[in-house]
C-alpha cells in the first residue's frame, strides 16, 4: 500500500530547474528543439500527443503556493500547478515530494495552511470532498472504493438515480445513461455487472464515469496505473484522451515517466515538497525529469568501513508468486546490509512478507543459515532468527491500542515468561531497557503507543524485533512519515546492527536512504528484480532509472 | 547517441472478451444465489411430497404458510436492517409486548375495531424501532449491544405489563381469531397479505433511491457517507420499520395463538428470524440481499419443521437439520466467493501478461 | 489484489471511526470503579429492603441460580475480547445435559459419561472454530447455525423425555454448598475457573496475544501470534466449560430435559459486556466480568427477595447495557446531537484518513 507519506524536509531545494513556460532546462543535444514541438498526428512513436492544449489562458484550476505541514512535518511546503482544460498534466516526483498532499489538498481532504486555490478564475476554499466534488474537481484514486455489492450502474448513480413517475428509480434510464457515459470514455463496460471482484482498472473507469456524471471539469488520477495491465493502461489513456476533447482537465500522477511521456502534455516536477519544474512537456527528456525529481547534492554516506559480510543468512531463489513477483532470487549476508528499492507497486514488500511466511508462494525457496523456511509460516521465520518490520506501522506494525510495553514485548512473549507466566514487570524492564537502548521518547511505558511521535513509534516497532536477537532483520520503509533527526538515528541504528553481525534486508522508496545505508542495491520493477548495484557504483539516477524501466545510459 | 525518451515495449491492443467472460462469471454466480434458495425449498416439498404425498395437501400447505407468515413478515423488518450491517435482537420482546398490548385491548375497549389495534401494535413496534435507531444511528453505537439491551428492558416491561395475566382466546372478537383460518381460493389470506407486505417491501428496496442507499451503507459505509448518502437518516428509517412491522407481527401472532403471556414468541424468536434471513441469501455483513429470499428462508425453515412432522420422523430433528442448512448455506457462500475472487484474480492476471 | 473481507465480529458491527482508537486504560478503571459501585448499590438495596439479603441462604441461591451463566461467561470473555463470538453456548450445555441424561438412562457409569461429554464438548468447540478459523466465516452466523444444530443434537438425543433419577451424591450440589458452607458448587467452580481465566488473560503469553488479536488482527499476525491456533483453542475451551456448565445445571435441577438452558445465550453476553468487554474485541478484564456477574445475579435475586416480578430483572440489566456502550463515547455522543441540530454542511469524514501520523 503505497502512499508517498515519508519525507526529507532537511533538504533544501537545489533551486528550482525552470519556472512555468520557461523551457530553463537545458535541452538534450539530440532533439532538435525546432521541430520537437511540432505535434503532428501518428509521427513519432513515443509519441507527444497530438493535441488541443489551450495553453495559457485561464486555467480550469490554479493552486498557487500551497503549504501544509502535519506536525513537525511539512509534507507540502511551496506547491502551485496550474491545470488548463483539454490537457492532461503530468505530476512526477518521488515519494516523499508531496504529490499526495497535493492530491488530498485538491480533493477537499485538506484544507492548506497558507496559499490559495482557483477555480475557473474565483477564488474558492474546499472545506469538504463534498465540496471538491460541487466544485468540479473529481479525484480518482489508485484504490478505488465503490460499492461492491452494487452493479456498476448503481454505483455511479448512487443517490442520483434517474426517477420515473411516482420517484421510482428508472433502472432502465439509469443503465442507459451509465452505458451512454462507458460510450463516451470509450470503453466496454456492462452497466449491470455487480461490482464486486471488478479488476481495480475497470473499478477507476467506473469512478471516471462517476465523476463524468457529476460534470466535473478536473479530474486527478492518483497513480492510476500502479496495478493495471498494460493493456489495461492503454484503456485508461484512451479514457484519458477522451476526457481531454471534452475540454477536461486532467491531473496525472505517475511514476512512470514512459506513461507521462505518452499521454501528457505538460508536467510538473516536485521535490521535496515544492514545485521544482513546471513547463509543457515538449522538449523534455526523461533525464531531464529524473534529475529534476532528484537533483540534489548528495548527503554523505553513512561511513563505511564495516567489515566484509560473514556468512549467508538469507538466501532467496526463484521465489515466484503468480501475478505479484517473478524469479526473484538473492541472498543477504550477515552484516550487510542490502537495499531493495523500486516503484511502489513493484511488489518489493510482497516479496518481504513471502520470506517472512505472511503471505505464501507459488515456486522458489527462503533458506535462512541453511535452515529451509516453511511457506506461509511466521512462526518458522521467526524461529530461525528473522525479525519483519512492516511497512504499515499503524496497521501491521503495531496494536495502536496498547501500551508501548506491550507492544514492544509482544513478539518476545515466550521469551518474557517464568513458569509460563508473564508480569508487567517483566514486560517493563524489558521495555525500558530497550526505551534507553534506543532513545525513544515517551511519557510512561504503559502509555498507549498511539500518543507517540511516529518516528518514536517506529523505534517500538525496532525494539519488538531487536528484543529477540534476530539474525535477518527485514525493514519496510524503515523511516516513512519520521522526522529528520530520527530518520538519522534509525539509520545510524541499523548501521550498528549491521556491525554486528545482523543481516539487514531493507525495502525503501527513498533513494537517498538507499543509497545512504545499502552496501547492496537491488531493484525490482513491476516484479522482477532489473538491476543490482554496489554502493560504490550507484547513483539515484541508475536506480531511479532502472525502476522506471529507462534503458540504461552510459554512466555520467 | 541514444534517443533519452526511452520507450516502454509497445503495448497490446485493448482485450475486451476477457472482461466479458469475468461478467458473465460473477453474474451466474449471483444469479444462482438468489434462485438456489428457490430451488432448495422445492426439492424439499418434491422429495417430501413423494415420500408422502399428504404433505402437499391443501391443508397441509394453507398450515404452512400460516405458520410462516409472522416469521416471513419480521424477516423483511430485520433485512431491511440487517443490509446496512446492523442487526436487531430485539424483534422478539417487540412482538411479545405488542401481541399483548394490542390483543388485550380487545378486553378492555368493547368492540374496538380490529383495524385500530393493528394501528396500535404498529404504533408500539414503531416507537421501540425508533429508540433503536435513534441510538444507533446518533450514538454511533454498536447495534448488536444496543438492541440486546431493548431486547431485556423490552421484555422486563413486558413482563411487568403481564404480570400474572394473559389473554385469553375467549376475549378476542371472532373476527380476529379468525384471521388466520380465511381463505381465498384454498390461500391463506394472512399469508396474502404478509406476501403482499413483503412484495412492498422488496419493491421499495428494490427501486426507490433511499432503500438503494441502505444497500449503499452495508456495502461501504464510509464511501456512502462520501457519496452524500444520509447515513444516520436511513439507518434511523431502517430500525423503526424493522420495530414497527415487529409490532404488526405481534398482533398477527395474538390472532393465531389467540392466548398470550409473556412467552409469546418463543425463545429464540429473534435468532430464528435472523437465521431465516441469512439462509434467504442476505449477508450478515450487509450490502446485499433481498428480501424476497428472506422470505423464503423464512418458508424453508417453517416447511421444514411440518415436513418432519409429516414424514414421521420426530420434529425434534428441525432445529438440528435448520442449524446446519444456515451453515450450509454461509459455507456455501463463502466458498463461492473465495472461488470467484480466485477465478477473477486468475483471469486478470493472464489478461496482463 | 483486494484483501480477504475481515470476518471478524468487529466487521459485523460497524464501528464507527474513531471508536476504537479511544483507548484509554483509565477509561476501563472507571468502568470497573462505576461498575463495582453499582454492585455495592445493589447490594445496599438488597438489604434494605429485605433482611434476607445478605444471609448465608440467599447467598447460596445467589450462587446456585447463577452459577452457570457465570461459569460460562469466563470463556466468552476471551473470545469476545480475541473478536469473535459464541452464541451456541448455551446449545451446547443442552446438548451436554442431553447426553448426561440419555447415557444414564442406559445406565453408563457416570465417569465414562463425563468422558464422553468432554470430548463432545471438544468436538462441538472444534467445530465452531474450524469453521470460523479455516473457512473464514463469520463467528456470529456460524454460532447461530451451531445454536440451532447442537441445540437440535440435544433434541435428538433426549427426545421428549425426562430423566431424574440422579443419584443423590450428584444432584446434591442443589441442595447444599461445597463443604457444607453458603458458597454453592457452582458457584465454588466459578471462583476457581475465574482465577485460572483471570491468570490466562491477564499473565500469559496466549492472553496478551487475544488482547492483540481482538484489538489489531493484522498487528498480531505480522507479530508472529497464531491467531488461527490460539481462537480455536477458545472455541474448544467453550465447548468444555459449556458442556461442564450444563452438567452442573442437571446436577442441580435433577433433571435432563431437551430444554436445558434455552435461551441463555443472550445472558452470558450480557454479563460479559456487562462487564465492560468491548464487543469489538481487544478491551475487558476478568475483574470487570466478576464485577457483571455479581450486578446481574445481584439484582436478580434482589428483585426475588422483594417479591417483585424477579425477571423485571432484565429491565436494569438492560439499562446497564446501554449505560456500558454509551457512557464511553458520551463526548462524541453530545458532539452528534449538536452537529445534526445544526444541520451544517457534512465535517470532512476521516474515511481518507490523515496523512501523517
Amino acid at each position: 500500500m503505497g502512499g508517498e507519506k515519508s519525507m526529507d524536509p532537511g533538504r533544501g531545494a537545489d533551486g528550482r530547474i525552470g519556472g512555468p513556460g520557461q523551457g530553463a532546462a537545458p535541452p538534450n543535444p539530440a532533439t532538435n528543439p525546432a521541430t520537437a514541438p511540432e505535434r503532428s498526428a501518428g509521427q513519432a512513436p513515443s509519441g507527444h500527443e497530438p493535441g488541443t492544449s489551450h495553453g495559457p489562458g485561464t486555467p480550469q484550476l490554479s493552486l498557487r503556493h500551497a503549504a501544509k505541514t502535519f506536525g513537525a512535518v511539512h509534507a507540502v511546503a511551496d506547491a502551485s500547478i496550474d491545470l488548463y482544460g483539454g490537457e492532461v498534466h503530468g505530476l512526477v516526483g518521488e515519494n516523499g515530494a508531496g504529490k499526495s498532499t497535493l492530491v488530498k489538498i485538491l480533493a477537499g481532504v485538506h484544507r492548506p495552511d497558507s496559499g490559495e486555490l482557483l477555480v475557473g478564475n474565483v477564488p474558492t476554499v474546499l472545506h469538504s470532498p463534498a465540496a471538491a466534488q460541487d466544485a468540479g474537481i473529481a479525484v480518482i484514486y489508485q484504490e478505488p472504493t465503490l460499492f461492491p455489492d452494487l452493479t456498476a450502474a448503481e454505483n455511479i448513480f448512487m443517490g442520483r438515480q434517474p426517477l420515473r413517475r411516482g420517484r421510482r428509480i428508472d433502472a432502465r434510464q439509469m443503465r442507459e445513461q451509465a452505458r451512454d457515459l462507458f460510450e463516451r470514455l470509450g470503453v466496454r463496460l456492462d452497466p449491470g455487472r455487480i461490482c464486486r471482484g471488478l479488476s481495480i482498472a475497470d473499478q477507476q473507469i467506473i469512478e471516471i464515469a462517476k465523476a463524468l456524471s457529476l460534470e466535473a471539469k478536473i479530474i486527478v488520477m492518483d497513480e492510476p496505473t500502479a496495478a493495471l495491465s498494460a493493456a489495461e493502461v492503454n484503456r485508461l489513456f484512451d479514457v484519458a484522451r477522451t476526457l481531454r476533447a471534452s475540454g477536461a482537465a486532467v491531473l496525472f500522477i505517475s511514476h512512470r515517466l514512459e506513461e507521462v511521456f505518452e499521454i501528457c502534455q505538460r508536467v510538473t516536477v516536485m521535490r521535496d515538497g515544492r514545485q521544482v519544474l513546471s513547463r509543457e512537456l515538449a522538449g523534455l527528456t526523461a533525464d531531464d525529469l529524473v534529475r529534476a525529481m532528484v537533483g540534489r547534492k548528495l548527503d554523505e554516506r553513512v561511513a563505511g568501513g564495516r567489515a566484509a559480510p560473514g556468512e549467508m543468512v538469507l538466501k532467496v531463489e526463484r521465489l515466484t508468486r503468480e501475478g505479484v513477483f517473478t524469479d526473484i532470487s538473492f541472498d543477504v549476508r550477515a552484516g550487510e546490509i542490502v537495499a531493495l528499492s523500486g516503484l511502489v507497486g513493484s511488489g518489493r514488500s510482497e516479496v518481504a512478507r513471502a520470506i517472512f511466511g505472511i503471505d505464501g508462494y507459488d515456486a522458489g525457496s527462503v533458506t535462512v543459515r541453511s535452515r529451509p523456511l516453511r511457506k506461509s509460516s511466521p512462526t518458522s521465520a521467526m524461529a530461525a532468527g528473522v525479525g519483519f518490520v512492516p511497512e504499515d506501522r499503524r496497521q501491521q506494525g503495531l496494536v495502536m491500542d496498547m501500551s508501548v510495553q506491550q507492544n514492544m514485548a509482544l513478539a518476545s512473549l515466550g521469551r518474557l515468561r517464568h513458569a509460563g507466566l508473564i508480569s508487567g514487570k517483566s514486560e517493563r524492564d524489558f521495555a525500558a531497557d530497550w526505551a534507553l537502548k534506543l532513545r525513544i521518547k515517551l511519557g510512561r511505558l504503559t502509555d498507549p503507543v498511539s500518543q507517540l511521535s511516529g518516528g518514536n513509534q517506529q523505534k517500538v516497532v525496532l525494539a519488538k524485533w531487536l528484543g529477540r536477537n534476530p539474525s535477518l532483520l527485514i525493514v519496510d520503509e524503515p523511516t516513512r512519515g519520521i522526522d529528520i533527526a530520527t530518520k538519522a538515528e534509525v539509520h545510524r541504528l541499523l548501521s550498528e546492527l549491521a556491525g554486528n553481525g545482523v543481516a539487514i534486508l531493507m525495502i525503501s522508496s527513498e533513494l537517498p536512504e538507499v543509497l545512504r545505508v545499502g552496501d547492496r542495491i537491488l531493484v525490482m520493477r513491476e516484479g522482477r528484480l532489473v538491476g543490482e548495484y554496489a554502493r560504490s557504483d550507484a547513483s539515484e539516477e541508475k536506480i531511479m532509472s532502472a525502476a522506471t524501466g529507462q534503458l540504461q545510459e552510459q554512466a555520467q | 547517441m541514444s534517443d533519452a525518451r526511452t520507450l516502454a515495449p509497445p503495448r497490446e491492443p485493448s482485450d475486451a472478451p476477457a472482461e466479458a467472460g469475468s461478467r458473465r462469471l460473477t453474474e451466474r454466480v449471483f444469479r444462482v444465489r438468489e434462485t438456489g434458495i428457490i430451488v432448495v425449498l422445492g426439492l424439499f416439498v418434491l422429495v417430501t411430497a413423494v415420500i408422502q404425498p399428504r404433505f402437499v395437501s391443501s391443508s397441509n400447505i394453507q398450515f404452512i404458510l400460516v405458520n410462516t407468515a409472522v416469521y416471513a413478515l419480521v424477516a423483511l423488518g430485520e433485512t431491511m436492517v440487517i443490509i446496512t450491517r446492523n442487526v436487531d435482537l430485539s424483534v422478539q420482546s417487540v412482538l411479545a409486548l405488542s401481541a399483548y398490548l394490542s390483543a388485550g385491548l380487545f378486553g378492555h375497549v368493547h368492540g374496538i375495531p380490529i383495524p385500530v389495534v393493528f394501528a396500535v401494535g404498529l404504533g408500539i413496534g414503531l416507537a421501540f424501532g425508533a429508540a433503536n435507531g435513534l441510538m444507533v444511528s446518533l450514538g454511533r453505537v454498536p447495534s448488536l449491544v444496543v438492541t440486546l439491551a431493548t431486547l431485556y428492558i423490552i421484555q422486563g416491561i413486558d413482563i411487568l405489563v403481564v404480570g400474572g395475566n394473559e389473554v385469553v382466546a375467549s376475549s378476542l372478537p371472532a373476527g380476529f381469531v379468525d384471521i388466520p383460518n380465511v381463505t381465498i381460493f384454498g390461500i391463506p389470506w394472512l399469508a396474502i397479505a404478509v406476501a403482499a407486505v413483503i412484495g412492498a417491501g422488496a419493491y421499495y428496496l428494490r427501486s426507490f433511491r433511499s432503500g438503494r442507499e441502505l444497500y449503499a451503507i452495508g456495502s461501504n459505509p464510509d464511501g456512502a457517507r462520501l457519496a452524500g448518502v444520509p447515513v444516520a437518516r436511513r439507518v434511523f428509517t431502517a430500525f423503526t420499520l424493522c420495530g414497527g412491522i415487529a409490532g404488526v407481527g405481534g398482533v398477527l401472532w395474538a390472532a393465531q395463538y389467540q392466548t398470550i403471556n409473556t412467552s409469546a414468541g418463543g425463545t429464540n424468536f429473534s435468532l430464528i428470524v435472523i437465521a431465516s434471513v441469512v439462509v434467504g441469501g442476505v449477508a450478515i455483513f450487509g450490502g446485499s440481499g433481498s428480501a424476497v429470499g428472506a422470505a423464503i428462508g423464512a418458508l424453508l425453515l417453517g416447511t421444514i419443521n411440518v415436513a418432519l412432522d409429516v414424514l414421521g420422523i420426530s420434529d425434534f430433528w428441525d432445529q438440528a437439520i435448520a442449524g446446519f442448512l444456515l451453515l450450509l448455506a454461509i459455507t456455501l457462500d463463502r466458498g463461492i466467493s473465495v472461488r470467484l475472487a480466485a477465478a477473477l484474480r486468475k483471469r486478470s492476471a493472464r489478461d496482463a501478461t | 489484489m483486494q484483501p480477504d473481507r475481515d470476518t471478524s465480529l468487529a466487521a459485523t458491527v460497524d464501528a464507527p471511526p474513531g471508536w476504537r482508537s479511544r483507548f484509554d486504560s483509565r477509561n476501563m478503571l472507571r468502568w470497573e470503579t462505576g461498575l463495582a459501585v453499582v454492585v455495592i448499590a445493589i447490594g445496599i438495596l438488597g438489604v434494605s429492603t429485605s433482611s434476607e439479603f445478605l444471609t448465608g441462604n440467599n447467598i447460596f441461591n445467589l450462587g446456585l441460580q447463577s452459577g452457570e451463566i457465570a461459569i460460562m461467561a469466563l470463556p466468552m470473555t476471551l473470545i469476545i475480547i480475541s473478536g469473535e463470538i459464541d452464541l451456541s453456548v448455551a446449545s451446547i450445555m443442552g446438548m451436554s445435559s442431553a447426553e448426561l441424561g440419555y447415557l444414564w438412562g442406559k445406565h453408563w457409569p457416570m465417569l465414562v459419561i463425563f468422558l464422553v461429554i468432554l470430548l463432545v464438548g471438544v468436538l462441538a468447540g472444534a467445530i465452531n472454530g474450524l469453521l470460523i478459523t479455516r473457512l473464514g466465516l463469520p463467528s456470529l452466523a456460524v454460532t447461530i447455525g451451531t445454536l440451532g444444530l447442537y441445540r437440535g443434537v440435544a433434541n435428538i438425543i433426549l427426545g421428549p423425555n425426562t430423566i431424574s433419577n440422579f443419584p443423590a451424591s450428584y444432584a446434591n450440589i442443589g441442595v447444599t454448598g461445597v463443604f457444607n458452607s453458603n458458597v454453592s458448587f457452582s458457584a465454588a467452580v466459578f471462583i476457581v475457573l475465574a482465577v485460572i481465566f483471570g491468570v490466562v488473560l491477564h499473565f500469559t503469553p496466549a492472553g496478551r496475544s487475544i488482547y492483540a488479536m481482538g484489538a489489531s488482527p493484522e498487528a498480531a499476525m505480522f507479530a508472529g501470534i497464531r491467531v488461527k491456533r490460539i481462537k480455536t483453542l477458545l472455541y474448544i475451551a467453550s465447548g468444555v466449560i459449556c458442556s461442564l456448565a450444563g452438567v452442573l445445571l442437571t446436577f442441580r435441577l435433577s433433571t435432563s430435559v431437551n430444554s436445558n438452558g434455552l435461551g441463555l445465550e443472550l445472558d452470558v453476553v450480557a454479563v460479559v459486556l456487562l462487564g465492560g468487554v468491548s464487543i469489538f474485541g481487544g478491551k475487558g478484564t476478568i475483574v470487570g466480568v466478576v464485577l457483571g456477574v455479581l450486578a446481574f445475579a445481584g439484582i436478580q435475586n434482589a428483585l426475588l427477595l422483594t417479591n417483585f416480578n424477579q425477571e423485571a430483572a432484565s429491565i436494569p440489566v438492560g439499562g446497564l447495557l446501554l449505560i456500558s456502550v454509551f457512557v464511553p463515547n458520551l463526548a462524541t455522543l453530545t458532539g452528534r446531537i449538536r452537529s445534526v441540530i445544526a444541520r451544517r454542511g457534512k465535517a470532512a469524514p476521516s474515511a481518507i484518513g490523515t496523512a501523517h501520523d
